[in-house]
């Protein structure tokens, strides 16, 4: 095998496949620093995602100028389920919410379901050459989402490091109680926290669904990859969870050198269970919850 | 009439009072010193004002106002600002990020509240971008009262703000908390240096079992024999 071969049939899908799983752990970061809990619906809030960038291709859109608006649907169903179901629950034990999210994981996917039917389909379709660029053979589709993920991170990363809520959110996440007393408003954190996982769960949805299918499982899939690089990069860390997500991808694009392909998901386990062990706070020094 | 005046405040956490009657005044422009020993209720005596506390007695008038079972944000927005015993910065934001968040409720320019700040602060200006949990205590410390200082408070509330400090870095927050006061804002502190903190204030009240047990000027509680061998090690 060539390195040209290695790099378009392992690295290439790995950067991609890691990418998506990035966008979606950084979600998972946010929910876990900002709002302190494991977010188990946050894989079926994908595919919940993906399936309404479905509706409006169907409707006729393009693919990716469906995308920002899927992503700003997505974001209101966010903040609509934090105020039907977690809001309730906040002065509970955080574990309370844990579950419940699992119940909104569950309902989420019955809801996919129940409008879209459980087969598997495509936003396009027909096949699409790659381009070939010096030897790196890329389709338009990977060009695009890892432009568009980029694009998140950076945007994100600006909003988190240069404007006043922005800040605020970071403040909320480094000491809550601290953030309160200089007058941050815990709601509107907690909404606009909302805003932003929602839609980031959303273009991770759409962009499985796009360099692969869109089904009403796809979500969940996701959910443990996620999680293992959240974990990974260091709770609470959003260039953790981007260099995790990467890590994450690329280990289950490899792993078919020293197991099954049938085990590419077990990677993702093994690489949580690895880190869990050697260095629980995660390679950007994640918070303890 | 006193700018803040505590009288008589009963209260705790959950349904136990803490506090016992607890009265405490606080003048324009006075340092006032609250010292006891560990467990006390001094801290919580400074939450009870600060409205993070069941208030079930007495009442708390700040600048002609009744401010009892006010919720916090809205006594920071009346001039009262608070610095906690522990964990009082945000560890992972830059010194000026700190000093941002102590403004978040201010609108328009903050340029003026910030050079007061790095006035009284001349070590952090060449830290500005440094994280705040980098810094040492004393730094920290520093970077706690920035963050308090940026709304412009006329009451500061300053929860053992030497602990743990060396005696050079204890001295300079004493000589800051001076220049505070010299800048028109009143200050409240509860301080563990009894010795040295009833030596610098104005007045001091010694607390006990949430209540109070003694009052004066610092001098007069310094020379005080009951005083002394309760907290000062005779
Ligand atoms: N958050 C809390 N919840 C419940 N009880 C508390 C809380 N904080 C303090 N207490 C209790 O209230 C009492 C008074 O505590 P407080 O912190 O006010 O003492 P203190 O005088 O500040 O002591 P120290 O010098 O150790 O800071 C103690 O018995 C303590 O256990
Ligand atoms: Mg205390």
């Amino acid at each position: 095998m060539t390195l040209l071969d290695f790099i378009n049939f392992y690295l290439v899908p790995g950067i991609v496949l890691g990418s998506i799983y990035a966008v979606g752990a950084i979600g998972i970061t946010l929910v876990f620093g900002i709002l302190r809990f494991a977010h188990f619906a946050h894989g079926d809030m994908a595919t919940l995602g993906a399936f309404i960038a479905l509706a409006l291709v169907t409707a006729g859109m393009d693919p990716w100028t469906a995308l920002p608006l899927a992503m700003a649907i997505t974001a209101g169903v966010a903040i609509g389920i934090d105020r039907t179901f977690y809001d309730y629950l906040k002065a509970r034990p955080k574990i309370v919410t844990v579950m419940a999210s699992l119940g909104v994981a569950l309902m989420l996917r019955s809801v996919v379901q129940m409008l879209w039917g459980v087969d598997p389909t495509t936003y396009v379709t027909g096949i699409v050459r790659p381009t070939d660029y010096f030897g790196i053979l890329l389709r338009p589709r990977e060009l695009y989402t890892l432009t568009a993920v980029v694009l998140i991170v950076v945007g994100l990363e600006l909003f988190l490091r240069r404007s006043k809520w922005g800040k605020a959110m970071r403040a909320m996440s480094d000491n809550p109680d601290l953030a309160r007393l200089s007058g941050v408003d815990n709601r509107k954190v907690t909404m606009l926290t909302w805003a932003i996982v929602g839609a980031l769960t959303a273009a991770s949805g759409f962009m499985l669904g796009i360099n692969t299918e869109v089904e009403s499982m796809m979500g969940w899939h996701l959910l443990l990859p996620m999680f293992a690089a959240a974990i990974l990069g260091g709770v609470g860390r959003v260039q953790g969870a981007v260099l995790g997500g990467l890590i994450v991808g690329i280990a289950e694009e490899l792993s078919v050198f020293i197991l099954p392909a049938q085990y590419k998901a077990a990677t993702a386990f093994a690489l949580l269970l690895l880190i869990l062990l050697v260095r629980p706070r995660g390679l950007l020094n994640g918070k303890v919850l | 009439m006193p700018l803040l005046d505590m009288k008589a405040v009963r209260g705790g956490y959950g349904d136990a009072d803490i506090l016992q009657g607890v009265s405490i005044t606080v003048a324009e422009k006075e340092i006032v010193v609250i010292v006891g020993p560990n467990g006390a209720g001094k801290s919580t005596a400074m939450k009870a004002v600060f409205g993070l506390l069941n208030v079930r007695g007495g009442s708390i008038v700040f600048d002609g106002e009744d401010i009892t079972g006010w919720a916090p944000n809205r006594i920071v927005q009346r001039g009262i600002c608070y610095v906690p015993q522990v964990d009082n910065v945000f560890r992972e934001m830059t010194v000026h990020e700190n000093f941002e968040m102590g403004g978040f409720l201010r609108k328009g320019d903050l340029s003026a509240a910030y050079e007061r700040v790095y006035e009284l602060f001349p070590d952090l200006k060449a830290k500005r971008r440094n994280l705040a949990g980098d810094l040492s205590g004393g730094q920290r410390q520093m970077v706690a009262m920035g963050r308090a200082l940026m709304l412009d408070p006329k009451l500061l509330l300053l929860d053992e703000p030497t602990a743990g400090l060396s005696p050079k870095y204890m001295e300079q927050i004493f000589q800051i908390t001076r220049d505070v006061r010299d800048a028109g804002v009143s200050i409240l502190l509860v301080e563990q240096h009894a010795k040295q903190a009833l030596a610098f204030c104005d007045r001091g009240y010694v607390l006990a079992t949430g209540a109070n047990r003694h009052e004066g000027t610092g001098q007069a509680l310094l020379a005080d024999r009951e005083v002394a061998e309760m907290f000062l090690g005779g």
